[in-house]
């Protein structure tokens, strides 16, 4: 039977990779980490944890040792946040692209300058493009279940890739909530031993990110592309299966009250849980709005998002990151090159705010709701708008 | 990846990351088609002294049966190191024709 343990959400994720028997821990321990690896260091140093802690100089070289624990075919764990992620940058690609599955939490963090620790989403979208599977979470449960699943799907031999589990710096990673923690039992139930096909064996040598020139590196994109494309099948056979083993059911899409709403309201991340609220506020007064999330962000779900937004007129797309000199978030810029070519073609505003930690209340969800309808109708001077900022 | 030549191999034929699975591959990688010049030896004035194989970058110099020393155009890239290197000037190179 699974413990319900009110935990930091950081805590909570070090137990899942405890859960998850993890053999290799690298990461940069220090500022802007969090507490994710400080109690994995805690659980290890205990013998709890019967793992590789490694505390590295540097997020790159955190990335890095993780390559070489991967190449082994250890399961491997590590976690960073804001600037560490972007220390990670290169090295992330390489991770992608040799199909290492490595697991990684991100608590979202806005990026310098000016110094800023608190969350927004401007780390994650930085490493969009980095061939990582993404999921994007909501509350501390969501985390820890994805982190399992993260384990689950990036190990699969159909996909080998690593997996990146958001979430939302200090909205999450620093809030106590109640988490069900399963038996190791069922943990294993789940979660199959690793086994890489091809990993980095003196019996058996290979050569892993081998040089290739310009007759060979095309193929070799396109097919890191199928791939990651093909891992949604997985996924969510890895989310039914969750949901057999512990009744708790994940999809790339989530909808709340989206059953003949005209309007829908769509993000990722913690903000839906105060999102919701105002939902409930306006349907209560019979007002036609929903709320769309989106989970998976890479590879995207193309369609289950036209799917999820069918039928609505007017799709307000409420993001925590600007793309600078954009013309719109990222968030929204996917949303609408995924429903441009789609039959029906809502109105869509892009609405920014959240931006380094700013809150946002359910009365300002209502208000950005309200200036979205009203910018879908009359149109507005900006491709986009930032909620919350003083004039 | 079971050894096809570059211009013929798809992604599909590509292992799980790009892996190569079968070592010492490279060896069918031709690099000479780099070269703008090759290496031309006059054995006239070569004293079997060795010195451009122990110069080569590329190690793809090697003594023959009689002694002497040849290139292997295959890898040489051309860099003249080996020209440069020759105490007796018995190197030359000599541009590469289309």
């Amino acid at each position: 039977m699974a413990e319900r343990v009110g935990l930091e959400i950081s805590q909570a994720i070090g137990e899942a990779a405890r859960l998850a028997n993890v053999d290799v821990v690298a990461a940069y321990p220090i500022t802007p980490q969090t507490h994710i690896v400080e109690h994995l260091a805690e659980l290890v140093a205990d013998g709890e944890l019967d793992a590789a802690y490694i505390p590295i100089e540097s997020e790159h070289s955190a990335m890095s040792a993780c390559l070489g624990s991967a190449a082994v075919g250890a399961r491997t764990f590590t976690a960073t946040a804001g600037q560490g992620l972007e220390l990670m940058h290169e090295v992330l690609y390489v991770a992608s692209s040799m199909q290492l599955p490595i697991v990684m939490t991100v608590a979202n963090r806005a990026l310098s300058a000016p110094l800023s620790v608190w969350g927004d989403h401007s780390d994650a979208m930085s490493v969009r493009d980095t061939g990582w599977i993404q999921i994007f979470t909501e509350s501390g449960q969501e985390v820890f279940d994805n982190v399992l699943c993260a384990f689950r799907i990036g190990e699969d031999p159909r996909v080998l890739l690593p997996v990146m589990v958001h979430l939302d710096g200090f909205h999450l990673s620093h809030m106590i909530e109640p988490i069900l923690i399963p038996e190791k039992s069922e943990v294993d139930r789940f979660l199959p031993p690793h086994k890489y096909p091809l990993p980095l064996d003196p019996e058996k040598p290979v050569t892993m990110g081998a040089f290739a020139p310009p007759i060979i590196y095309m193929e070799t994109k396109k097919a890191q592309e199928e791939n990651l494309q093909a891992s949604k099948k997985v996924i969510m056979e890895a989310w039914k299966e969750f949901d057999g083993v512990f009744g708790r059911s994940y999809s790339p899409v989530e909808s709340y009250h989206t059953e003949n709403a005209k309007t829908l309201l769509l993000m990722m991340g913690s903000y839906s849980q105060t999102a919701m609220t105002t939902i409930d506020k306006m349907r209560d007064e019979g007002k036609d709005v929903g709320l769309v999330r989106l989970r998976l962000w890479r590879p995207f779900p193309t369609n289950e998002l036209r799917e999820a937004v069918k039928g609505a007129d007017t799709i307000i797309v409420f993001e925590r990151a600007l793309s600078f000199g954009g013309q719109a978030g990222p968030v929204c810029s996917e949303v609408k090159s995924v429903l441009y070519n789609s039959d029906s073609r809502p109105m869509i505003a892009n609405i920014i705010g959240g931006l380094g930690g700013r809150d946002i209340s359910p009365a300002g969800f209502e208000e950005i709701i309200n200036r979205g309808i009203e910018i879908a109708q009359k149109g507005s001077d900006r491709e986009y708008e930032i909620y919350g900022v003083r004039e | 990846m079971p050894y096809k030549s570059e211009s013929e191999v798809t992604w599909k034929d590509l292992e799980i990351g790009s892996i190569v699975v079968e070592p010492g591959s490279a060896e069918q990688y031709s690099t000479g088609g780099w070269r703008s010049q090759r290496p031309t030896t006059d054995y006239s004035k070569c004293n079997k002294c060795g010195l451009c194989y122990i110069y080569c970058p590329e190690g793809c110099i090697e003594q023959q049966e009689d002694g002497f020393y040849k290139s292997n155009l295959f890898y040489c890239k051309g860099c003249g190191i080996c020209a440069h290197e020759c105490p007796k000037d018995a190197i030359t190179m000599v541009e590469e024709e289309e």
